[in-house]
């Protein structure tokens, strides 16, 4: 399971083991599963799309004013508005 | 010694004066849990970027680096951004800060730099008294009951955007600092150019992995360091408001305790003046018997 965390300067929004995150990248979206690449991007306003199980329905999060990482601890999204 | 009627109406007073007291101590108690909880939910973000702010620090060299992050190159007009509360009787909360504030104009005036102000919050206005020709901004937050982000994000893209346009070189930012509803400590950080964190060791922990950057460091950097302003902003203001309501709570049960005291010795002068005035009475009707 990857860990994902969505953070925003009022209060940790997520902290949870999902199984893939999609995320609106500056330069195109791209999907984050477990064990991904260590990667920095900044995020375009846009939605999130939480997938907790694979093939499942995602539930999404629209955020504004984002930036991503990706280390070997998980996937944590910075957003200034998150809702 | 005053008149019975003049103590009792004084003791009236007192015990009013000491309700409003206890019932603002209650409210500042209770407004204090909410900013604490405010101010902890705030931290996981501030850390978090400052992590990354580490790592990327170490990967972009200073050549081309954005000016927030390398200065105008000079360092002679300083902008000190001061962060007080709205309303007063919050104890030595303001005047603290205000205080701290001074203390570092008066260094760096003594050093022939130049010296402006940005204040935030109404309570900071005293400054004009001081330095009337130095107040650059005095940024209206009267409206604001609970401190959001976009209320810090205004004041730092003002900030910034004044930066830019070469109104000042260093920014200071004055707050209080929120160490325990007892203890606030005024405290002044630099906010613009961006002080660096320096990486840690224990950072440098990536399995060793490359990270890929898109689109690059500088990019990336630059569009975190107005929002790492923003953030240090944000920060004091939650620790502000913290600070604002311990500091509310600790002088409003004093100003209770030393109204029950006030009405303790005002009631034994009230007893004392009208056993006095019994004992007067007594002794002229018992005189005025004897007479006869």
């Amino acid at each position: 399971m990857l860990h994902f965390e969505l953070v925003t300067p009022e209060k940790l929004v997520r902290s949870e083991d999902v199984h893939m995150v999609v995320v609106p990248g500056t330069e195109g979206d791209f999907g984050v599963l477990e064990g991904h690449a260590p990667f920095m991007s900044t995020i375009r306003d846009g939605a999130i799309q939480i997938h907790r199980t694979s093939g499942g329905t995602p539930e999404t999060i629209a955020i504004r004013g984002g930036f991503a990482e990706v280390n070997a601890r998980g996937l944590t999204v910075l957003a200034e508005h998150a809702d | 010694m005053a008149s019975l009627k003049a103590l009792k109406i004084r003791i009236g007073s007192v015990k009013s004066t000491q309700k409003i007291t206890k019932a603002m101590k209650m409210v500042a108690a209770a407004k204090l849990r909410r900013a604490q909880e405010a101010a902890q939910n705030g931290r996981p973000y501030a850390e978090r970027l400052e992590r990354v702010m580490a790592s990327l620090a170490t990967r972009v060299s200073g050549v081309g680096a954005s000016p927030l992050l390398a200065g105008t190159g000079k360092d002679q007009v300083h902008l000190l951004v001061v962060a007080t509360s709205e309303r007063g009787l919050a104890g030595a909360f303001n005047s603290n800060i205000v205080r701290a504030a001074r203390r570092k104009a008066e260094e760096l005036i003594a050093q022939g730099k130049t010296v402006k102000f940005y204040i935030a919050g109404k309570k900071g206005r005293v400054l004009k008294r001081f330095y009337p020709n130095d107040i650059l901004v005095d940024h209206e937050m009267g409206a604001i009951k609970y401190v959001s982000f976009d209320d810090a994000r205004e004041v730092a893209d003002d900030v910034i955007a004044r930066y830019l346009n070469g109104e000042f070189d260093v920014a200071h930012l004055f707050f209080s600092k929120f160490v325990s509803a007892l203890v606030q400590e005024p405290t002044g950080i630099q906010i613009v150019p961006v002080p660096l964190p320096t990486a840690g060791k224990g950072q440098a922990t990536d399995g060793g992995a490359v990270t890929e950057y898109e689109p690059d460091e500088e990019t990336i950097l630059a569009d975190l360091l107005p929002r790492n302003v923003a953030v240090q902003v944000f920060r004091a203001l939650l620790e502000n408001a913290a600070s604002e309501q311990g500091s509310r709570m600790n002088a409003m049960e004093n100003a209770t305790k030393n109204a029950g005291d006030m009405i303790k010795r005002l009631s034994i002068q009230y007893n004392r003046a009208r056993q006095a005035a019994i004992t007067t009475e007594l002794v002229e009707i018992i005189s005025g018997a004897e007479a006869l």
